[in-house]
Parts: structure tokens; C-alpha cells; sequence
């Protein structure tokens, strides 16, 4: 249900984005309808509220251990040493897992999105097949695709254990219906009458995809990525089903070697430890989570900010 | 309407043109089609004049852009589109399976009836087509730009803000801006679907003056609504009809005259021409 409506909003941001960009002229003044602003004021303030109750829970919870050695210092289980106990590894884990998880679900999520959008034949039957996995996939429990990780990755096929890519690679099945559903709503969203201009004029489909239809979908495809991203980063379960460890002294050696830790992993053990010195960790640990999805979301509006105004 | 149309066929009447095209560039022989099992267009024969302006009129639905689209094959962009019969250029058939529709649409370019510049600078949407298709350009690119925008009678007003998007222009200023980029990569013949249809009276003049300007390195193929744009600019007319069939009720679209402009708009030998062009129609 919550990812079913989470693939509604980016899908609907997707598209808008897409079409603001391609004529800030349209715009309706049907938005301006008093109630329905009422509405949306409502929801906004709904949302920030709860997002603003969190923040505060976890700054007056973490405040005590809200310094550098939280940054600087590897986790540690024993209880004497609490007061410099750090959460590095999960921090530079969080960070590989995310680049991994990118690099891999965003060529995948926009080829697949530009094979169904451009060339894919609605009629047949595997395309049918395809279409209706994907509306289903985004409506599949997290902890089903750590387990798929866990047979296909960890084990099985790849047998790549427990490492970074493994995780992101678990976290990129996660995710690939997000992106691709934006994106495709992003790609749709370009008039046909800038491929009829294109392909007009005598350029091939790849080129008229590669200069018309992608630089003008790229916005609502950064979008839809950020959406992806934000819902995987926060992710602990399947994570834990692919191994990620807790307490992890040292930082993955790589993508393919060494045991890493995330985030959310970490800082669930920690808010499970009977001993309540680990729950202000694990508060910390919410801001510091928090800190880094903000980063990334700010470098993905920057970015999608360079392309809007590209031209 | 109906005594309007008189005088304005002496506009065109001032151009000499041969009772036949002497050295047509495109010709459709027996042109059947359809979109699925739909007979959208019945059996058209029509040859289009080199450097003549050559207009299609008709009642809408008649399959006059059907046609239009089917002289550079961007019909084979609606997947149930179905070709029959053929269609030349300078005596080549460009149904034949050998040959590659993206070259076809090199040679024959395209103007679409709204305005539709690419989300791109004034200057990136003149560029692109030399950009995209490999052309080989005598000039510099930035040259072969001015050029195009000089041709298509927009230099003058743009040349300051190039690398202004596009979409900062006017709608008959961006019309012209699409002409340009049409003309950009070369192409021998235009076509042009309504392309005033979106635009007021002095955006559709300054359109029109510049085909007549063009007329002279290319063949122009313009389907047009507004007949006293037809009579004002085509040098031949083609004028398209629907006709119901008798056991499926679609509406058939089908050539009916094709003559000199003067002779459809003063003399037409056939009694539904007359009674379109004279308002009379359904
Ligand atoms: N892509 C398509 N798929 C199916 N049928 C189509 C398609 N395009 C046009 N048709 C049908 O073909 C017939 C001719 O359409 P066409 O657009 O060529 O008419 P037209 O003469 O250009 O009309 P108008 O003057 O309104 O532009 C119509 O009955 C139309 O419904
Ligand atoms: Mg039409």
C-alpha cells in the first residue's frame, strides 16, 4: 500500500515536472479552487509537522552524542566504551551502498523505461507479462527482495557474499519499479510533436531519443530517482537478510570485499540493546541518516536544476 | 465567401504555369491508405511540380494530411498505417523495402501545423538537423545557421538572441523558425501540414511571402484550409473530397480535381470543387 502510493506521487511528479518544463504557459488557474488550497495546506502541514516532531525527538534524544567521535569512531558493543562509540562504518557503508545502488538501478530503470515507452510492442504477450510485474513489483514487502537478494546474490548465481554491491544490488530490485515508472511517465510526457520534428527532418529514433526525448525527460527522471533513493537509504530489512552486519570495526574495503554495516542496520541493533546508553546512539544515528538524505537529495535538485535550464 | 474568391485568384494569375508539371518531383501512382482496415484514402494520382507550390484543399477528414505524410513516409510512424500503390521521387519509389525512410525525410522536409520549435536555443533548433544526420557543410555551422534564418525571413529579428530559447519567440516567428530548421538539412521538397492554421493575418503573410520566396529552390507542398491562401499562393490545387461506403459508412477520402490554381478557382470542371470553394459545400 505505502509503496503503491509512493510510485503514485513520483509518477505524478514525474510527469508534471516534465510538462512544466516543456511549457510554463499552460498552467490552469483550476489550482487556485480555495478548498482544494485548503487541502493541500492541510496535507503539507501534516507532513512537515510529523517530519519536524522526528527531528526534535531524535536532536533532544542523540543531543549528548551528537559530536565528532560519532563521525570518527568505528561502533563499539561494550557498554564502558559508549561515550566515544561511532558509527563510521555504517556512514561510509550508507554512502557505497547508495553509489553502488545508483550507478546500477539508473541505467537499468531508464533503459527499461525507453524500451517500453519506444519500442516496446503493447500487443505482445511478454510485454503484457512485463507491464503487469512491474505494477505488481512496486507492491512487494522489502524483506521479499532481501531474501531474493540473499538466494540470487549473497548465494546462488552471483555468490558475490556479503559485501557493499550485494547490497545494492538487493536494494536495486527494490527500487528498479519506482525508476522505471517515472521515468516512462517522464518520457511520455515529451509531445509527440518533438519526435515528429525530429524524425522529420530525417534523424534516426536512437538520436531523436538520445537529443529530444531524454534531455527533456532527464527532471522527471532525477525526480523519480531521488524518490527511489530516498525510500532505499532508509531501508534496514533486507539488508539484514543479505548479512549487513552490526558493529562492524572497520570500513568495506570495496565494492566486492569485506563485510560492511548501513545506517538504518546499525542503528536498529543499537535501538534494540537492552541497555538505554545505545538508544541516544541510535537517536544520533537518526540525524546523522537523516544529514545524508538531505545531501543527496540536495546534489539530485542541483543536478536536475542544471538541466532544467539547459536550453 | 462567396464573391471573395474571385479576385483573389488574379494574385496567383500573374505566375505563367504549365498546364501539366513539366518535371514532377514526387508522384503518386495509385495511392491506397489505410489505418488498419479503415480505407482512409482512395486512389490517388497526383505529380508535384519542381519548384511549384503545390496546394491540397478539402474538407477535413478528407486524408488530405494523410496523403502528405505518406510523401516523406512519416505515416510509417502510426503503426497501423498501410500503404498501397507508390509513391517516386525524381522516379524512385520510396516503398521499396531497400530504401531507408530516414533518408527519404532528408530530401523531403517537414512543416507541421502548430509550431513545434525543440525545448532547445534559436540557434541549437537551426543546428540540429546538420548536427544529427552527418551533413557534410560547405559553410561554417554558425554560417549555414544565419543562412537558413535569412532564407526563412527571421534573420533580422533574431540575430541578437540566438542563444535565447526558443520558445521566446512569437507563434509565427517560431513557424519560420521551423521553417528554417526544415530547410536546414538541405531537403528539396517541403512539406507543409496548415502551417498558418495557428497563426493571425500578418504572421500568415509573412509566412506566405516567404514560401513564395522559397518557391524558387524548392518544391512546396502546402495543405491548406484557408482557400484564399491557396488561391493566393499555390501555382495547382488538388482538391480532395470524402466519400461514404456504401456497406461500412467510413468516409473515404478521395482525389477529386487537380489542376492550375487559376483554373480550379475560376473554372472548375467538376460540380463538388465548385461547390466548395464557392461555400456551398455540405
Ligand atoms: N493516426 C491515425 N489512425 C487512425 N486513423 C487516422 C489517423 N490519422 C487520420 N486518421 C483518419 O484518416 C482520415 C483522414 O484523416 P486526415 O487527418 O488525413 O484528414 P485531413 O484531411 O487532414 O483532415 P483535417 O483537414 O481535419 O486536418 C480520417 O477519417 C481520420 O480519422
Ligand atoms: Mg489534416
Amino acid at each position: 500500500m505505502r509503496t503503491a502510493a509512493h510510485n503514485r506521487n513520483a509518477v505524478n511528479a514525474a510527469r508534471e515536472i516534465t510538462l512544466a518544463q516543456l511549457d510554463g504557459s499552460q498552467r490552469q488557474g483550476r489550482w487556485k479552487g480555495p478548498a482544494f488550497e485548503a487541502v493541500l495546506l492541510t496535507a503539507i502541514f501534516v507532513a512537515i509537522l510529523t517530519l519536524l516532531a522526528v527531528i526534535l525527538w531524535a536532536l533532544t534524544a542523540g543531543w549528548e552524542r551528537l559530536d565528532l567521535n560519532l563521525l570518527r569512531n568505528m561502533p563499539s558493543g561494550m557498554a564502558s566504551r559508549l561515550g566515544e562509540s561511532g558509527m563510521q562504518s555504517a556512514i561510509i557503508g550508507t554512502f557505497y551502498v547508495m553509489v553502488g545502488l545508483i550507478v546500477t538501478v539508473v541505467p537499468l530503470g531508464v533503459s527499461a523505461a525507453i524500451y517500453l515507452e519506444e519500442f516496446a510492442d503493447h500487443d505482445t504477450w511478454y510485454v503484457r507479462i512485463i507491464e503487469i510485474n512491474l505494477r505488481n513489483l512496486a507492491a512487494v514487502p522489502s524483506i521479499v527482495f532481501g531474501i531474493l537478494g540473499l538466494a540470487f546474490f549473497y548465494r546462488g548465481g552471483l555468490s558475490l557474499g556479503s559485501v557493499v554491491y550485494t547490497g545494492s544490488l538487493t536494494l536495486t530490485m527494490l527500487v528498479l519499479p519506482t525508476v522505471i515508472v517515472t521515468a516512462r511517465e517522464a518520457i511520455r510526457a515529451v509531445p509527440p510533436s518533438i519526435r515528429h520534428a525530429s524524425m522529420g527532418m530525417g534523424a534516426t529514433k536512437w538520436r531523436t531519443i538520445w537529443h529530444q526525448v531524454l534531455p527533456s525527460s532527464i527532471p522527471g527522471i532525477v525526480t523519480g530517482t531521488i524518490l527511489a533513493l530516498s525510500r532505499a537509504i532508509g531501508e534496514a530489512a533486507p539488508l539484514i537478510m543479505i548479512g549487513a552486519a552490526t558493529f562492524v570495526g572497520w570500513n568495506p574495503d570495496g565494492p566486492f570485499e569485506g563485510s560492511f554495516t548501513v545506517l538504518p542496520v546499525q542503528i536498529f541493533f543499537w535501538s534494540a540493546q537492552a541497555n538505554t546508553d545505545f538508544h541516544i546512539l541510535a537517536a544520533a544515528g537518526v540525524i546523522v541518516l537523516l544529514g545524508m538524505l538531505l545531501m543527496m537529495n540536495s546534489f539530485a535538485i542541483w543536478l536536475r536544476n542544471r538541466f532544467t535550464r539547459e536550453w | 465567401m462567396s464573391d471573395a474568391h474571385a479576385p483573389l485568384v488574379e494574385a496567383s494569375a500573374t505566375r505563367t504555369v504549365p498546364d501539366a508539371p513539366l518535371n514532377p518531383v514526387i508522384e503518386a501512382v495509385d495511392l491506397n491508405i489505410y489505418y488498419g482496415s479503415f480505407h482512409a484514402v482512395y486512389d490517388v494520382n497526383l505529380a508535384y511540380g519542381k519548384n511549384e507550390i503545390t496546394a491540397m484543399i478539402g474538407p477535413s477528414g478528407c486524408g488530405k494530411s494523410t496523403v502528405l505524410r505518406c510523401l516523406n513516409r512519416m505515416n510509417d510512424l502510426v503503426a497501423s498505417a498501410r500503404v498501397e500503390g507508390t509513391v517516386t521521387y525524381h522516379g524512385i519509389n520510396i516503398y521499396d523495402p531497400k530504401v531507408d525512410p530516414i533518408e527519404v525525410r532528408r530530401h523531403i522536409g517537414m512543416v507541421f501545423q502548430k509550431p513545434n520549435p525543440f525545448p532547445k536555443s534559436i540557434y541549437d533548433n537551426v543546428a540540429y538537423g546538420p548536427k544529427v544526420t552527418g551533413m557534410k557543410l560547405e559553410s561554417s555551422l554558425d554560417e549555414h545557421v544565419e543562412w537558413c534564418l535569412r532564407k526563412a525571413a527571421l534573420w533580422d529579428e533574431v540575430k541578437d538572441k540566438l542563444k535565447e530559447s526558443a520558445f521566446s519567440l512569437s507563434g509565427g516567428q517560431q513557424q519560420r523558425l521551423c521553417i528554417a530548421r526544415a530547410i536546414a538539412t538541405k531537403p528539396d521538397v517541403i512539406l507543409m501540414d496548415e502551417p498558418c492554421s495557428a497563426l493571425d493575418p500578418i504572421a500568415t503573410a509573412a509566412v506566405e511571402d516567404l514560401m513564395v520566396e522559397l518557391r524558387n529552390d524548392y518544391t512546396i507542398i502546402i495543405v491548406t484550409h484557408n482557400m484564399q491562401q491557396a488561391a493566393r499562393v499555390s501555382d495547382r490545387t488538388a482538391f480532395f473530397t470524402a466519400r461514404p461506403d456504401e456497406t461500412t459508412g467510413n468516409r473515404t477520402g478521395l482525389l477529386v480535381e487537380f489542376d492550375k490554381t487559376t483554373t480550379i478557382f475560376s473554372n472548375p470542371s467538376d460540380q463538388r470543387t465548385e461547390d466548395y470553394i464557392s461555400g456551398r459545400f455540405g
